[in-house]
Formats: structure tokens, sequence, C-alpha cells
């Protein structure tokens, strides 16, 4: 089967494109089960990891930050009228709390670094790899995957939950805003009242799930880059590609995660 | 630069070698023998698969069949460490220089240095990376990023990158594609400066007849898969094949 162009895939039968897909699924679970492979064993480039850390983490912190607290505000702002007409406006911490630690944070920061950080590997490494600096690091004997693609995903699986917790707080002040421009409520009974009803769970499943996210965006980013093909296209490809699959996977792990936690809650 | 040289054992040896892509047969059963310290030249058309040669010797590629004898080992054969610690051993200057663009100059040099030998101190770094800047004639470029640089000094960088490791084998890409005349004579007298300073053996990838001539002491003719002609230049284009002919008329008309 050869596949070159578009013209050519407007003639593939149903059967290749099901054998093209199986191929691409295969290869994206070969490239995973080599990240554990080659993650756990020496040499283990610090200096790079560190330095990934702070373009996933610290440069992303502006954009968290708005989107954060513009959450918070926007969310606490809409609920408002319904609690009203229940006369129940002081569940407004409580209720933001929830939805703010349970799914907002986790999900809006895993999708804008799907968008920022997930674009920014996919571009990264698609220019290397056309450029051949990937193959120049073969050549020179340094191992690409591990400096690169093992430093990238550990980065973001590192720092997107440290993401997500700022992104959490950052929404509760939001929303502590809306509510003291309301009803004058102070800092203190204001995060008495949010963290009233959250519980260890609570916290515990939304730190897990952001390592999920976190890990889905680098080694997406990383495998699309690394996959790039020959071309200034391929590296466009790539950063696109990162950015779609990312934000669909991060889309279907919150499925799969919720109902696993709920099940969790009530068993 | 037409003379032989003679050694007991091949640096590089290769028998029998086949690479095919899909249906597409790029190399069809080579034979080649480079010896210590000779410039091997490759010619051929594009697409005829000289750049595919040199990445199997680096072993970026697998071949379908035959085998690759460098330094001793076989390249085919090799585990994934063997392999590096042979790739220590070689230098590979890419055709479009495969710079790290996010790395300075100097960043460059060190980084292979730096990634395979630990514990080397601060001074011994920058006395190797100013040593091969001095080599190539690039001293005041150290803390230049590569976007900074011409296509000359791009090639040159990337040359002194693979010298910081001292290698013993160097395999270079179309040494001079897409350069000036001028900037193609440079790197030219370059390739000979490392033949003899860093008594290296070398394999060149070109279809420039002006860098065959001037850097190599053999040439292998590359046509339609197969070695038709290895020899001097002289050898080679002696006028018996009309394919050959052909070839030095267009890339001397050009």
């Amino acid at each position: 089967m050869s596949v070159g162009g578009s013209g050519q895939k407007g003639s593939l039968s149903l059967a290749d494109r099901f054998g093209e897909l199986g191929a691409g699924v295969y290869d994206a679970w070969m490239f995973v089960l080599r990240f554990f492979r080659e993650a756990f064993v020496p040499p283990w480039h610090f200096k790079e990891l560190l330095r990934q850390c702070y373009m996933v983490g610290y440069m992303s912190l502006p954009l968290i930050s708005l989107t954060g607290f513009v959450t918070g505000i926007v969310f606490t702002k809409q609920s408002r009228p319904s609690l009203e007409s229940f006369g129940a406006t002081s569940w407004l911490p409580s209720l933001i709390a929830i939805a703010v630690i349970r799914a907002l944070a986790p999900l809006v920061t895993a999708l804008i670094c799907a968008g920022k950080v997930g674009s920014n590997i996919g571009a990264e490494l698609g220019s290397m790899k056309v450029s051949e600096q990937i193959e120049a690091m073969e050549v020179s004997a340094i191992n690409p995957f591990k400096y690169l693609v093992v430093t990238r995903t550990l980065a973001c699986t590192l720092m997107i939950p440290v993401l997500v917790m700022y992104s959490a707080f950052v929404g509760l002040i939001g929303s502590y805003f809306n509510v003291h421009a309301n009803e004058a409520t102070s800092l203190i009974s204001y995060f008495q009242d949010a963290f009233s009803t959250i519980t260890f769970l609570d916290l515990w499943s939304s730190a897990a799930k952001s390592f999920v996210y976190g890990f889905t965006v680098g080694i997406v980013g990383c495998y699309k880059g690394f996959r790039a093909s020959k071309g200034t296209q391929g590296v466009g490809l790539a950063a696109n590609s990162a950015v779609v699959t990312g934000m669909f996977l991060v889309f279907m792990e919150e499925i799969v995660l919720v109902q696993m936690i709920n099940w969790i809650r009530f068993y | 630069m037409q003379n032989q040289i003679h050694s007991d054992l091949p640096m590089i040896s290769i028998r029998g070698l086949c690479i095919s892509f899909g249906s597409l047969q790029v190399l069809n059963g080579i034979d080649l023998d480079v010896w210590k310290g000779e410039n091997m030249i490759v010619l051929g058309r594009s697409g005829s698969g000289k750049s595919v040669l040199i990445k199997l010797l680096a072993g970026l590629l697998k071949p379908d069949s035959g085998s690759m004898e460098m330094l001793g080992k076989k390249v085919e054969t090799l585990d994934s460490k063997s392999l590096d610690a042979l790739r220590l051993r070689l230098g590979f200057s890419f055709q479009s220089s495969a710079l790290y663009d996010s790395m300075d100059v100097g960043g460059n040099l060190e980084f292979p240095l730096t990634m395979n030998i630990k514990n080397l101190s601060r001074k011994e770094i920058d006395l190797a990376v100013d040593e091969v800047l001095e080599a190539v004639g690039l001293q005041d470029k150290k803390h230049q990023m590569p976007a900074e640089l011409s296509g000359g000094q791009r090639k040159r960088v990337g040359v002194a990158r693979t010298l910081i490791m001292k290698p013993e084998i160097m395999l270079y890409d179309e040494p001079t594609g897409g350069l000036d005349p001028i900037t193609s004579n440079e790197i030219n007298e370059l390739i000979l400066e490392v033949q003899e300073r860093y008594k290296t053996t070398s394999i060149i990838i070109t279809h420039d007849l002006t860098c065959a001539r001037n850097t190599g002491n053999r040439i292998a003719m590359l046509l339609d898969g197969k070695f038709v002609r290895i020899g001097t230049f002289d050898e080679v284009f002696d006028g018996s094949d009309e394919r050959i002919n052909g070839f030095y008329a267009y890339n001397f008309i050009q």
C-alpha cells in the first residue's frame, strides 16, 4: 500500500484506511512504551528537564492566570441568577469550589496547555526533525528520544498539575471578587465556605487527572513532532495535529476518569 | 589530489549493500573499500542514493542486505550501545548543517562533548571549543546564533561540531551544496585541512565535480544503484563511458 499524497489517499479502500489507522495507533503505542523504557534508565538529563519545566510551567503562568481568573468570575456571575431564584446565594462559594477543583481547573488548564505547550513541542521537534537536527544528535551518540521526548513529557507531567492547582486558586480568587462585590463577604469566610464541601477525594482526583492530562499533552506533542514528515508544511501539520489530538484525548480521558472517580465516590 | 593512499586494511569496507524504499531499489549491491587517510568521493545525480549510503554507514538506516564494516566493526549487526561507541569515532557533516537553533555556536560545539564525556571542567570545554573554531576559521563567531551565520559559516560550524570529538572517519553530505563558487572553494580547502590536520578518512558525497577534483583521492561513480566506476578523477572521466561523459559535460557547462 503506498500513500503518497491526498490524491492517492482518496482512492484507498476502507480496509486500507483501517489498516493505516491500526498502524498509526500501533506506532503511537510503541512510542508511549518507549517513553517508559527510556524514562527510568540513566543517563537522565536533569538540566534539560529543569529548562523544560521552566518553559512549560513558568512561561505558561500569564495565560493560565488570565484564563483561571476569568473562568472564576464568569462562572460565578452565570451561576448567581439560578441560585438567587432559590435564595441560595450563600452556596455560591462551595458550588464554585466544587466546579473549579473537580472539573474546570484540570480541564481548562489541560486544554490551554494542549494549545500552548503541545503546539510548541510539536512545532519545535517537527522543525528539528525536518532540519536533520534529530539525526545530528543520533550520529553524535546522543539519544534524542531521551534528551527531547523524555524531558519534555516529564516536564508536562510534573508542571501541568502545578498549573492546575494554581489555576484553581486563581479561579477561586476571581470568584471571590464577584462574591465580595455583591455580598461583601470576607476572603477568609469565602474560603471557609468554599472548602467546607471539598473532600480529600476531590483534591486527589483533580491531581490524578492533571498528571494524566499533563502526560497526554507532552507525549502527543513529542510524538507528532518526531513523526513530522519532510518540509515546512510538515512542521505546521505536526503543531496543528499535536493540538487537535491532544485536546481530543484530554476530552476522552475526562469522560473515562470522571466515570471512574464517580464509581469510587459512590462505592 | 589524485594520489591513491594504500594501507593494509580498509577503514571502511562495503560489500553487496542493498536498500530499497517500497518498490524503488536505491542501492543495488554496491562494493567499496576506503583506505586510511583517503578522501573518497561518491559522485552521482540527485536522488541516486548517495546520502542514503552515508546514512547507512552512520547507522541511521538499516540495509536490506549486504555488509558494512567500519573501523573493524560490522555496522549492521551492532546493538545501540556499540553503535554509539562507533559513532563517537565518526564525524557526520550534514547537507543542511543541522545546527541546533536554540543554542549559540559555542553551545552547538560543546553539546556533543559534554553529553558524551562527563566531568569536563569549564576550562577544558572552552579550550576544545576554541581549538575547533580556530581550525575552521570562525574564532569570532562563538557567541552568535546559527540564524546569524551565512551558509558557508554554518557548514564550517557543522564540521567543527564533528571535529570536537576528534573523529577518525568523516562523512560529508554535499559539503558545497547551495554555496557560491568562492565559498565552495573555501569549504574544499577546509576538507583538505581537516584531512591533513586530523588525519581523517573521509567519504564525501557530492555532485560538484570541482569539489570532487579538488578534495578527492579517489572517486566512486554511482549510477542506477551501483558503482559503475571507481578510480582517480582522470580514470573515472577518461571518456570511455557515455553515461559518465554526460555527467562531466553537464557539470562543467553548468
